[in-house]
């Protein structure tokens, strides 16, 4: 792969962090605070979406910030796995800002101007993830991530977002810190680099069972991918506003955290190595036993964030019990059901978002009846459910169905009955709610006139979220091309 | 035995001398009035001191400060002479402990002002309270 | 002035101009600030010009007064000796901005004294860092030390007897450092460090060989407060004036560890302490372990921020100590370069405490809720400090405990690298229980508050925040430029053969 030293992914990276003193500085008028946070959002997508024609030719840049360890530099990367990621997560965030206008002014939250700044560094700090050229870089910038989601995370500054803050950094940093950096240090010793090799950078450096405490090590220190038992931060970061639970934690940070491990597998530890050692059976189950339990516990959970989230969890597990097959069709069906659940996800949070606005209810039980007064909402909701099960003609259909494939070509049936028995599960714990949204006889206070539409500007953000649940399905093109190169190699 | 006791009595001066230093190190540590513990130190370092200079002596060595003609006779032997490089030496150290004494009584004086009472138990009773 | 003497120039002018500000001090209170900070900027701007210039042309000695070695006095002036000097002279002039304002405010009528104190600690440290004479570290110890007492006498409350406790155990540490030497010229006749390093060995070594080695290394881990022999410094370093603790507290472990490198490899060799003696090593390792443990342990338990913050320093000493005693490069990389770094470190947090305690006074926990909000600037600063203390990239902090991690493995001493690892989660949850309560404003705060409202910022004043954002600053860029730090100037310090 030829890369070619440029200097447009670092800027793709900073526009978002030196965004941040604009946003502070107009905090005394809004309109123009908010002004700055779309066209930052927008800035970022279209540098992004520059790079990408370079990228789908076989070729990417590179560009390195400084040499600070023998062998290792601070140094980002543009190639097909990571533009992948950087498209999806910027895309989405241009949509978040615009609902986020409408979500705050709405509840005339307090704090707006630190919401803004945090966001944007986040999202400095996610793109820089996908960019990252070695693991220290990726290090770095996903702790950057943990931290500049903590302001989000506990923007209500009551006694129950305090807790969730702890529990948030105390996972995501105990983790890191305790996992990850050893795991690094270790993986530094053995051969020397950090860097991102397409194949791996450990075949023949270690034997098999210091490779299986790596994958082990790594798989629980990026806790941000949910892995059971670490999965904890995630129900309780649902106390953040819901703007912040749509993206961070239906695509920004839950993704960084696959994201990551999907990196390791395919460009530190290898496929080679992997299957050479058969550890693929690792990743396959502790993905199975996530995928299914936390589909499990989602049904008992009657606050439907908190179900969302435990969706959301078993969903990332899907990634990578993809990665985990092995296999051609399964590592594809991992990579695109990275995109397919991003969407979809952030479909129901934002639907779940605009209940909150329109209705005030945050409670199931309690939302029967809703989807007839809010329709659009509600047929947005439906369609992201139907993808995030996988039924035809919605994009997440096609990732669950390479999913299936890609299961039967390494011959572990196994997987198969896993996957199909929690999109099974999926389906139970998602469409009573539309059943009763739309079915169901008013519950208390839902039949009144008070209760319309969300405002307009979270209306259209999640309306284009679900629409493209449906076009993906229709024209993956682009995204199934970055995946089919990072597969291929 | 004999070699022993031999050794002991022949190197007398640096015994009397960790008596000394083992003295003045309990009284820094041990004791509970400042003032005592102040001696402590002072005895510490004079032992210290006294060491250093004992070892450039030299049973019938001549001082070459008082009749350099007769001392660098015959070139300068080492035998012969009391080295005066230790004292020169020591002459710091002891500007040191006198320095470090002078900081000590000060401070001293203001606990009393400030306690009333010099006695470190007393001291910190009156300091939790 | 000829380009060999600037050094002197560095160590000289804080000397003379602590005197001349004693004088004229007395006569115009408003002349103290200026003086002070030009004096320092002077020693900065010569420490910088030394440094490039042994960058550029490698190291040198110098003697003093044209008395030739071993018997006069000789300075070394190399590589880690620059880099020192330039590290100290750095830090005394950030720091003396922040103190210029602290201590008007503290001690209005006594600002000459107090700055007369302070001059002469810088001019001893910078001796410290340059002189190749084992004597002569006695006497360049002393006079930091006495100075420092002095200066931590003139805190508040019981900083009187603080510093009289400070009293007895420094002197203890430089009477057997002093001791040591005793033994050392007894052997050798001589106390220059290169001739001492010749002539070492030459001997028979023995009982008094080692016993002279203990003695001084102890003297020397009493000064840095290396654990179990820390008890003076939570207390001295708590009650010192803020003035005094910005200066006092990021340098003087430092450069006492400083001290420890050059006594172990300039005078004794690396093959005497860790071939002939080599149960020692073990010992020592793990007790810098067990110390960085205790520490860590201890800081949890303090109500304070800043008794929280020295029993840090204790900590970051272990380090220092067990990274030079692993007897292997990445060790000792990491423990030159973690020299610097916790000198900046400490820098950062002790100057936002002392921001922090202009308005605040106390620094209990309770009183600093909502402080996020009160004063953005100070603890945006103190974040960064803290990442750098958990070890987060890109702060230098993360840099110097890699290169510790990866000597600890490579030396198979697991505890360190063990201890390292539980000190960096303890940190965390250390500051980041600070943080959260800085970050969470009182419940009536929250009822009134919406979504516009004016901030009520009550920062500290300006003078003592520039150095706060050039050290936090600071931070991220020595972490950026680890990699020319090493390759340029700590490559050279390492001993040969590791």
């Amino acid at each position: 792969m030829n890369l070619e030293p440029s200097y447009w992914p670092l800027a793709a990276v900073l526009i978002s962090l030196l965004g941040v003193v604009p946003i502070l500085l107009s905090d005394r008028r809004p309109n123009l605070r908010e002004a700055w946070t779309v066209l930052i959002s927008l800035g970022k997508f279209t540098i992004i979406a520059a790079l990408l024609p370079a990228v789908l030719e076989g070729g990417g840049y590179r560009i390195t910030l400084a040499e600070v360890l023998p062998g290792v530099a601070i140094a980002l990367r543009v190639d097909a796995m990571g533009m992948y990621f950087a498209l999806v997560a910027s895309f989405l965030w241009i949509l978040t800002s615009i609902y986020s206008i409408g979500y705050m002014r709405a509840l005339d939250e307090h704090d707006q101007t630190r919401y803004y700044a945090s966001f944007a560094v986040a999202m400095s700090a996610t793109v820089g993830v996908a960019f990252s050229a070695n693991l220290l870089t990726l290090y770095l910038f996903y702790e950057m991530l943990s931290l500049s989601t903590y302001p989000l995370v506990t923007h209500k500054q009551d006694a129950e977002a305090r807790s969730a803050g702890r529990k948030y950094l105390t996972y995501l940093l105990g983790t890191s810190v305790a996992f990850t950096l050893p795991a690094m240090i270790l993986i530094y010793t053995l051969t020397g680099t950090l860097d991102f090799t397409a194949g791996g950078i450990l075949a023949g450096k270690a034997d098999a069972s210091t490779v299986s405490l790596l994958l082990v090590l790594l798989v629980f220190g990026f806790a941000k991918a949910a892995v059971m038992p670490f999965h904890g931060w995630l129900p309780a970061a649902m106390v953040a506003p819901t703007p912040v639970s749509s993206f961070l934690h239906g695509v920004a940070v839950v993704k960084v955290g696959v994201f990551s491990i999907l990196r390791m597998v395919f460009f530190v530890f290898g496929t080679g190595l992997l299957a050479d050692l058969n550890l693929g059976v690792v990743l396959t189950t502790l993905a199975s036993i996530t995928v299914l339990v936390a589909s499990l516990v989602a049904l008992t959970q009657d606050n439907l964030k908190r179900r969302l989230a435990y969706s959301t969890i078993g969903q990332l597990s899907y990634m990578i019990l993809g990665a985990g097959m092995l296999t051609a069709a399964g590592m594809t069906g991992g990579l695109l059901h990275l995109s397919m659940h991003a969407f979809g996800k952030i479909t129901l949070f934002l639907c779940a978002g605009a209940i909150y606005i329109a209705a005030h209810k945050s409670n199931i039980s309690e939302m029967d009846g809703l989807g007839r007064r809010m329709p659009v909402t509600y047929g947005a909701f439906f369609l992201a459910s139907l993808s995030i099960i996988g039924m035809p003609p919605l994009g997440g259909f096609l990732s669950k169905w390479s999913l299936v494939v890609g299961a039967i070509d390494g011959g572990q049936l196994l997987l198969v009955a896993v996957v199909l028995v929690s999109s099974m599960l999926n389906a139970a714990y998602f469409f009573p709610i539309v059943y009763r949204g739309f079915f169901a006889r008013a519950a208390d206070g839902n039949g009144g006139e008070e209760i319309r539409e969300a405002p307009l500007l979270c209306l259209i953000p999640l309306s284009i979220t679900a629409l493209f649940c449906l076009a993906l399905f229709l024209w993956p093109s682009v995204l199934l091309q970055l995946i089919q190169m990072v597969v291929s190699s | 035995m004999e070699a022993i006791l031999s050794e002991i009595i022949a190197k007398y001066n640096y015994w009397i001398y960790v008596v000394l230093m083992m003295v003045g190190f309990y009284a820094m540590i041990g004791k509970n009035n400042l003032v005592k513990k102040l001696l402590g130190m002072n005895i510490f370092q004079t032992a210290i001191i006294l060491m250093f200079i004992s070892s450039g002596v030299k049973k019938g060595g001549l001082i070459p400060v008082l009749d350099k003609q007769a001392a660098l006779e015959h070139g300068v032997n080492s035998a012969l002479i009391n080295n005066p490089v230790p004292h020169v030496l020591m002459l710091t150290a002891i500007v040191v402990s006198v320095s470090v004494t002078g900081v000590a009584l000060a401070l001293m004086q203001r606990i009393y002002r400030r306690y009333g009472t010099l006695e470190e138990n007393e001291i910190l009773e009156k300091i939790d309270r | 002035m000829s380009a060999t003497n600037l050094h002197m120039y560095a160590l000289a002018t804080p000397l003379i101009g602590a005197f001349a500000v004693m004088v004229v001090g007395r006569f115009s209170r408003r002349a103290v600030a200026p003086m002070v900070l030009g004096i320092l900027s002077f020693s900065f701007a010569a420490a910088l010009a030394v440094f490039l210039q042994v960058l550029s042309g490698g190291g040198f000695r110098y003697v003093v007064g044209n008395w030739l070695a071993p018997y006069g006095i000789e300075l070394s002036v190399d590589h880690l000796g620059s880099l020192m000097q330039l590290l100290v002279s750095g830090v005394a002039l950030t720091a003396s901005v922040s103190a210029v304002k602290s201590v008007a405010k503290d001690l209005e009528e006594r600002q000459h004294l107090f700055f007369t104190l302070y001059l002469i600690l810088i001019a001893g440290l910078h001796g410290l860092v340059l002189t190749a004479d084992a004597f002569n570290v006695y006497v360049l110890l002393e006079i930091a030390s006495i100075t420092a007492y002095g200066l931590i006498a003139l805190g508040r409350g019981r900083a009187v007897v603080s510093s009289f406790n400070y009293v007895i155990m420094g002197s203890t540490g430089a009477c057997f450092y002093l001791l040591g030497i005793g033994y050392l010229y007894i052997l050798t006749g001589t106390l220059n460090m290169a001739d001492l390093a010749r002539i070492i060995p030459t001997l028979e070594s023995g009982a008094a060989l080692a016993t002279a080695f203990a003695f001084c290394i102890v003297g020397l881990w009493i000064k840095m407060a290396f654990f179990p022999l820390h008890v003076w410094l939570p207390n001295a370093y708590s009650d010192m004036p803020d003035g005094a603790a910005v200066l006092v507290a990021p340098l003087m472990t430092k450069v006492t560890i400083y001290l420890m490198i050059r006594f172990m490899f300039s005078i004794f060799s690396p093959a005497y302490e860790f071939i002939q003696h080599a149960g020692v090593q073990q010992i020592v390792v793990g007790v810098a372990a067990l110390g960085i443990v205790c520490a860590s342990a201890m800081a949890i338990a303090q109500k304070n921020l800043r008794r929280m913050l020295t029993y840090l320093i204790i900590a970051e000493v272990g380090y220092m100590v067990g990274g030079v005693w692993l007897a292997n490069a990445q060790g000792m990389t990491g423990a030159i370069l973690h020299i610097v770094n916790d000198a900046l470190m400490t820098l950062c947090l002790f100057l936002a405490v002392s921001a922090i305690a202009y308005h605040e006074g106390a620094l209990d926990f309770d009183r600093l809720r909502g402080l996020f909000r009160r004063m953005p600037v100070t603890m945006a600063a103190l974040v960064v400090a803290a990442l750098s203390m958990i070890g987060v990239p890109p702060t230098c902090g993360f840099f110097s405990k890699w290169y510790l991690l990866l000597g600890g493995i490579e030396a198979g001493q697991w505890l360190y690298v063990g201890a390292l690892i539980f000190s960096s989660l303890v940190n965390a949850v250390l500051f980041f229980r600070v943080i959260e309560i800085a970050y969470f404003r009182t419940p009536d705060e929250v009822a009134h508050g919406s979504g516009h409202e004016a901030l009520q910022v009550r920062e500290a004043p300006a003078a003592m925040l520039q150095p706060l954002v050039l050290a936090a600053a600071a931070l991220i860029g020595v972490g950026l430029a680890t990699g020319p730090l090493v390759q340029h100037v700590i490559r050279f310090a390492v001993p040969v053969g590791f």
